[in-house]
């Protein structure tokens, strides 16, 4: 990787450019290749005052495009009109995630790793046009202020065009210093989002849009189980639909070439392939499920312990010992994993919306055998992630670059998952058991606490595993249940077992999250229920966190918690920190006709330090809400007899619908804290808060989801 | 055997397998490629187009089916409905990743084009073939009300 070959090749709209989304390709390569001022990777501003923010991260829904933009214009006092936003290529020197130390998206860090690192990119652009202006005009840079995009002292103005070329001369502060949040014209105020016209019009270009001139479609037959591989293929029949060009065996499975997708699928369905078993997981889920149960009942490793748990639970007046399960969960985002495959000179141009840039970009090129620094990544919105596209083990890309070389790169290769391989690829949300035994003492008091987790790891046998694994101990798996889970329990002990299995897993929006917060926040409304406590004042007394009380006190003073419900429904409440970020929410509930849960309406109080863009952080409330809400109710996925996944598509993997969608109310509270996580946050109480709602009306605790799993009826 | 039809307005012809679903037609032979794939199956509603002014999945549509019919994509979406629709959708900033919209637009056209003052039913009901798996269904909902000119919450 040569960063500066790259950053030439982006000034003067080279290869390394990447492709504007505000403004049709050809124009933003003309308005880079115009750029006057560039002071940085993440700032150019051109002769006509066009402002061209180089987004690093992926931009799959969650903002971070709109929230750089907005960073950097406000410290540049620019018109909102004055900026667009370009990806950034595929550069570890330029643009590594700052937490991760590569370039890439994940547990909600987008704005949390780059907060300062913007701020200081659009303060030393500022600096450069102040100090322009006052060498132009004579004046102290003191005295030179910038509003809307206009640059001025006394009755002197100009605009960032006509000062650029001057800046470029000027030594580049090292040393910029930001705004103080009183001057913030952007941040913590509406701005409209980037990029939402071009993605109601149509007009937004994602990866399965991408047609390059003489592309071929590829569509890639997999084993019916994990691990299985090809022994033998029959592809006369698949050979024999007009259309089909070829089929080639790959790593994963076998690959058919043609005019057009649906002819690529219809091929790949028509191969007859053996396949060699011995290999594959052919558990069934359910298998699975009972040595999961099995192990959770034996200590298991120990993660944390404070105290005595065994003896206080030995004491303890009234106790409770449950067992929860929670099933596989498929991502499922829209647009399902995609990738276009071009050679180019002596490497590859790969279009995709990838997560980690740099790392699936060599991936890549490792199985494209081309060298990484002739090759480039021409990066699209990615139609939803939801952490499907950050595998450490970059399944997909591989996959990829697998049937590009397969075919010899005698074309480009467009390669689309259908949504059949998407819901039965794998890399899905952990299976996981905990088995929790706690107690109340006489005066109601919390009396022990023993947990024991069992699921398979996210991190083990991948490149993450001296990142994830410590001491033996997975920290996905158990994260929000340790740290004596996040209230003040006295007596506590937490274990976990990694379970074995040919199933894939991966990191799902929440991750660990996902079942810590459900097996915590509803343990926990029935603890103090069983102690006779309040449920808001109750949790209060035990929650370690001041930021976790305040939206607590909040989301029960919106919802009016301690006041009932309107008939046949009830209030589940619920808190929990995750990404640093602190989440509160209280569901209203009432039992539909279908014999679930009916959830009317969700109030979301939501502490994330300094709101840089309040309208996208309700946006990600809603839809971590939604996205919980939908799995929580609807969703698993279960394998049958041999290893089989049964889901194979929306009619059989349920997602929530317009009809199932609550109400939100969302609070931000005001803080002048480093901004934290949003894209997942939002998620983790919303199960709890409805299953604690439910058991409120029907005497049922929830122990297994989904709800429609039927034990919860 | 050519199959002929009107898109967006204009004559098109398709030379390939009639039972080619239109879909595909649409994105990978025609090049219009705001129609999406998300299932193939029309449970997500992602390829959502108008046949004849009416809400149709184009990835079950065989396109020897739209012959001598009006096909119109969310390329072609114009006039004071789809106007509306669109302008309100930008307005509250609905997407998030933005996949699915190009079909949920199409859908609340196709639903003010009927009902120009739906209710809170008629959008569950005329909406419920469109997933959205980033859930920005609270802001689907609003906009099409502020496109309808309709008010009211939810009971």
């Amino acid at each position: 990787m040569n960063a500066v070959a790259n950053r030439r090749a982006f000034l003067t709209g080279g290869a390394a450019l990447t492709i504007g989304f505000t403004l049709p390709a050809k124009a933003a390569k003309a308005q880079a290749a115009a750029a006057a001022l560039a002071p940085n990777a993440f700032v150019r501003i051109g002769r006509d005052s066009r402002i061209t923010i180089i987004a690093k991260h992926v931009e799959f829904g969650q903002g971070p495009a709109t929230g750089v933009a907005t960073i950097i214009a406000d410290e540049l006092d620019a018109a909102w009109d004055q900026v667009e936003v370009v990806f950034a290529p595929a550069n570890d020197p330029l643009y590594k995630n700052l937490m991760f130390g590569t370039m890439g998206v994940g547990g909600s860090t987008a704005m949390r790793e780059s907060w300062d690192q913007m701020r200081m990119a659009g303060a030393a652009a500022r600096a450069m046009l102040v100090e322009a202006a006052a060498k132009r005009w004579g004046v102290e840079p003191g005295a030179v202020s910038i509003a809307q995009g206009v640059v001025s002292a006394g009755n002197r103005k100009a605009s960032f065009g006509e000062l650029v070329e001057d800046a470029a001369k000027l030594t580049v502060p090292q040393k910029p210093v930001p705004k103080t949040p009183d001057r913030y014209v952007y941040i913590g105020k509406h701005v409209s989002k980037v990029d939402s016209k071009a993605k109601t019009d149509g007009s937004a270009v994602f990866t399965q849009d991408v047609r390059l001139p003489g592309m071929v479609h590829a569509a890639v037959r997999r084993p019916p189980a994990f691990g299985a591989t090809v022994k033998k293929v029959e592809d006369a029949a698949a050979r024999a639909i007009p259309g089909v060009l070829d089929v080639k065996p790959i790593p994963s499975g076998v690959a058919v070439y043609a005019r057009d997708t649906w002819t690529a699928q219809r091929g790949a369905a028509a191969l007859e392939v053996d396949w060699d078993m011995a290999k594959a997981e052919t558990r069934s889920s359910d298998q699975m499920l009972a040595e999961y149960s099995a192990a959770a009942r034996t200590p298991g490793r120990q993660v944390e312990a404070a105290g005595d748990a065994a003896a206080a639970l030995a004491r303890a007046a009234k106790t409770i010992d449950a067992t929860y399960y929670f099933p596989f969960l498929a991502h499922a985002p829209m647009e399902t994993m995609d990738y276009v495959i071009e050679k180019k000179g002596e490497g590859i141009s790969v279009h995709a919306g990838s997560q980690f840039q740099v790392g699936e970009m060599g991936a890549m090129c490792g199985v494209a055998g081309v060298p990484f620094d002739k090759s480039a990544l021409v990066q699209h919105f990615a139609g939803g992630s939801f952490g499907r596209r950050a595998t450490p083990v970059m399944f997909d890309g591989t996959e990829a670059a697998a049937c590009a070389r397969a075919y010899g790169f005698a074309a480009p290769v467009k390669v689309v998952a259908s949504r059949e391989n998407d819901l039965t690829g794998g890399f899905y949300r952990p299976m996981t058991v905990h088995r929790v035994r706690a107690g109340v003492d006489a005066t109601g008091a919390i009396s022990g606490w023993d947990q024991v987790c069992a699921a398979k790891s996210i991190m083990k046998d991948t490149p993450f595993e001296p990142m994830g694994i410590r001491n033996g101990i997975d920290g996905n798996m158990i994260e929000g249940a340790n740290d004596t889970n996040q209230y003040k329990i006295g007596d506590f002990r937490l274990g976990q077992h990694l379970m074995a299995g040919g199933v894939p897993v991966l990191w799902w929006r929440s991750v660990g999250h996902t079942h810590t917060a459900f097996v915590k926040e509803t343990m926990i409304d029935e603890l103090l229920e069983l102690g006779g406590k309040d449920l808001v004042a109750g949790r209060m007394e035990l929650l370690k966190h001041d930021r976790a009380k305040a939206v607590l006190a909040k989301v029960a003073e919106m919802a009016a918690f301690g006041k009932p419900a309107k008939k046949g429904r009830a209030k589940g409440i619920a808190v929990h920190e995750s990404f640093d970020s602190f989440v509160a929410q209280v569901a209203e509930v009432s039992k539909g006709a279908d014999g679930l849960p009916k959830v009317h309406k969700v109030w979301c109080a939501v502490d994330c330090g300094v709101a840089i863009n309040p309208d996208i952080i309700r946006a990600q409330m809603e839809g971590g809400i939604g996205y919980g809400l939908g799995h929580a109710l609807y969703a698993e996925l279960t394998l049958g007899e041999g290893g089989v996944v049964q889901q194979t598509n929306f009619d059989s993997y349920r997602s929530l619908r317009i009809g199932e969608m609550p109400d939100v109310e969302v609070a931000i509270i005001p803080s002048t804290e480093k901004p934290s996580g949003v894209g997942e946050p939002g998620l983790p109480p919303i199960a709890p808060a409805v299953a604690n709602a439910w058991r409120k009306l029907t005497g049922k605790a929830v122990r297994r989801l989904p709800f429609a799993h039927g034990d919860n009826a | 055997m050519a199959t002929t039809f009107q898109l967006n307005g204009k004559p098109e012809t398709f030379d390939g397998d009639p039972e080619t679903p239109l879909l595909w037609v649409l994105r990978d032979h025609l090049g219009l490629t705001g129609t999406k794939y998300g299932c193939g199956v029309a449970q997500c509603g992602a390829c959502t187009v108008h046949l004849d002014g009416k809400n149709r999945r184009s990835c079950v549509t065989p396109v020897s089916m739209v012959a001598g019919k009006s096909v119109t994509t969310i390329e072609g979406a114009s006039g004071k409905v789809a106007d509306a629709v669109k302008a309100a959708w930008v307005q509250i900033d609905v997407p998030q990743c933005g996949f699915c919209q190009s079909g949920q637009v199409m859908s609340a056209i196709g639903l003010l084009t009927a009902k120009p003052k739906p209710t809170d039913a008629d959008i569950d009901a005329a909406m419920a073939g469109n997933i959205c798996r980033c859930a920005t269904y609270v802001r689907i909902r609003q906009a099409i009300k502020d496109a309808a000119g309709v008010k009211g919450a939810r009971a």
